[in-house]
């Protein structure tokens, strides 16, 4: 069985203008993508996040057929997207979050109407996908309204919807819930969630918003100047850049001297609170150590991903080479 | 076909959901088209002949220009439009739907309000057509519709060209007008009223000539001034198709060239 999309060493090359004296330029040859390889089975939620500039929507665009790529091999439900891209455009959905599909004049039902006919999509198919969406969406309220007096949250939900109407294999999501308030947020991210429980749509989406990722993904792409600097869990994520899990104990009675405890480090010490990050030991076994104090409240706080993150995104370029 | 046609639909019910703004624009589309016919005919209050033709003559081809230029403008003009689709990045969204890009970005914003100018456009044409005592001839018959509808190709080869320089300089701006619409004032007169490095490069480099003033001198019978043998007027559909061809090539290039924008 073939991977809904494989990539290898893929590559964009942008030519910048650089100023060079009062009035000359010189060209600049960039790498925005340099040497990107992805493999995405059936199925699976793929978050693809980096900084500003690192290369996201570059590596979407050439998976979608947007973009020629410069260099490398790429496949997507195993035809080529830029050669074949209107037959790849029949198999998967794409939502730019900063730019619309629909028709910004028309009601948003007649865009659905219009991209039935632009996908070919049979009439009861189309139904169907469209009664599923209005309620997982609740889009009812403003179906009739043109688009230009939709609000972000409620065009964002359309746009989601006009992605999925011809049933595609993969959903490719740029920024899908960028500027939208909490609620929309949360009604997005559910609707995702459903979607992939399905386990029959492949979606590989980017973000600068690591709850979605939390939310979404169980697997994790960072990429860092053109590179993936990461591929795995976000576990995995936190045990190879030193995120640790704190307990936090707090005692009944003052403690002059807290327990050193193998396999964890004390992070701080007041008279009634201790803070251990675990290195190898267990929690179990930490509390098994800490047994004989007059324990009255113990907490474990999970590592925040957005530290991790902001500590890769800020890391020298140097150790890219381990990636996997 | 049906998915183009959806396209269409959705265009025509855009505009039409401005229904004033829509009137008003047929309206002012008219006048365009109407000053080069007003321009004609002050011409002709100074002049008895122009580059060797009467005024219905050369109202011939200034009608044959008006048709296929207000023609190509109304159908692939708004390619210009590029330019917009590919600084604002949504060109992106018509490369992601299963359709081609040119006819696409053609239909998602056909000017229908333009409709009015291709109507005038026509008719002048055929007020000329009627009055310039042609001797008719089936074969001329077929020249008279097959010419405009050459220039209509080739005026629209000439938009796509100049709006392909919108994938390698975003910023370009007016640039292709001077070939467009610099090309339909120019397809207005009889070339034999330019001269020196300027005619050669529109009328021949370019082209320009064989929209209108060739095959108009073919349908009139009288030779050419600046000595080209009769049948040249004949070609034009060729030069419509070489026009086609490169810019066909030139499109394909730019979209492979198309560096889309930051997200």
């Amino acid at each position: 069985m073939m991977a809904v999309v494989a990539a290898r060493g893929l590559r964009k090359e942008f030519e910048v203008k650089v100023r060079a004296g009062r009035l000359r330029r010189t060209r600049r040859t960039v790498a925005a993508v340099d040497g990107v390889d992805i493999t995405v089975e059936r199925g699976e939620m793929v978050g693809y996040i980096g900084p500003n500039g690192a290369g996201k929507s570059t590596t979407l665009k050439m998976l979608t057929g947007v973009l020629t790529p410069s260099g490398g091999e790429v496949t997507v439900c195993g035809l080529s997207p830029v050669r074949q891209r209107t037959r790849l455009a029949r198999r998967i959905g794409v939502v730019f979050g900063q730019r619309s599909q629909l028709w910004w004049d028309l009601p948003l039902a007649a865009s659905f109407d219009l991209l039935r006919h632009v996908y070919r999509v049979p009439p009861a198919e189309h139904a169907a996908r469209l009664r599923r969406c209005r309620s997982l969406l609740d889009l009812d309220a403003f179906l009739d309204t043109p688009v230009r007096q939709l609000s972000l949250g409620q065009r964002m939900r359309g746009e989601l919807t006009s992605a999925l109407l011809h049933g595609p294999e993969v959903l490719f999501l740029d920024e899908p819930t960028i500027g939208l308030d909490v609620v929309s947020k949360q009604a997005v991210r559910g609707f995702l969630a459903e979607l992939g429980a399905g386990g029959d749509v492949t979606l590989m989406l980017t973000t600068h918003d690591l709850a979605d990722i939390e939310r979404l993904c169980r697997r994790l792409l960072v990429i860092d100047h053109g590179r993936v600097v990461h591929d795995g869990t976000i576990e995995a994520l936190h045990a190879r850049y030193g995120s640790r899990r704190r307990v936090v104990v707090e005692l009944d009675e003052p403690l002059a001297v807290p327990p050193e405890v193998l396999g964890a480090t004390l992070v701080g010490v007041t008279p009634l609170r201790i803070e251990y990050d675990l290195e190898t030991a267990t929690a179990g076994e930490l509390l098994a150590r800490l047994a004989g104090l007059a324990l009255r409240e113990v907490s474990i706080v999970e590592p925040d991903i957005e530290d991790v993150v902001a500590r890769l995104y800020t890391r020298e370029r140097a150790p890219v080479t381990d990636a996997p | 076909m049906r998915a183009y046609w959806a396209l269409l639909r959705g265009q025509a019910s855009s505009q039409f959901s401005y229904r004033a703004s829509f009137a008003v624009d047929l309206v002012a589309n008219v006048w365009s088209t109407a000053l080069d016919v007003v321009t004609i005919l002050v011409l002709f209050g100074v002049t008895r002949t122009l580059g060797g033709l009467d005024l219905h003559q050369a109202l011939v081809i200034t009608g044959m220009s008006a048709c296929a230029f207000a023609t190509g403008d109304m159908l692939i003009g708004n390619v210009e439009r590029i330019t917009l689709y590919v600084r604002t990045g949504r060109f992106d969204t018509v490369l992601v739907r299963p359709l081609r890009a040119l006819p696409q970005l053609l239909l998602l914003d056909l000017p229908l309000r333009k409709l009015s100018r291709a109507v005038l456009g026509a008719g002048i044409y055929l007020f000329a057509l009627g009055t310039a005592a042609i001797a008719w001839t089936p074969a001329r018959v077929v020249l008279a519709v097959v010419a405009p509808a050459a220039g209509v190709v080739f005026f629209g080869a000439m938009f796509v060209i100049t709006a392909s320089v919108a994938f390698w300089w975003t910023e370009s701006g007016e640039f292709g007008n001077a070939f467009t619409y610099g090309g339909r004032d120019f397809t207005s007169y009889p070339v034999s009223v330019y001269s020196g490095w300027f005619r050669n490069a529109f009328a021949y480099a370019l082209g320009f000539a064989f929209v209108s003033y060739y095959p108009a001198l073919a349908l009139l019978g009288v030779p050419d001034p600046i000595g080209l043998p009769g049948w040249v007027g004949w070609c034009a559909p060729l030069i419509a198709v070489a026009a086609t061809a490169l810019a066909a090539l030139i499109w394909r290039l730019g979209l492979r060239h198309y560096t889309s924008t930051g997200s």
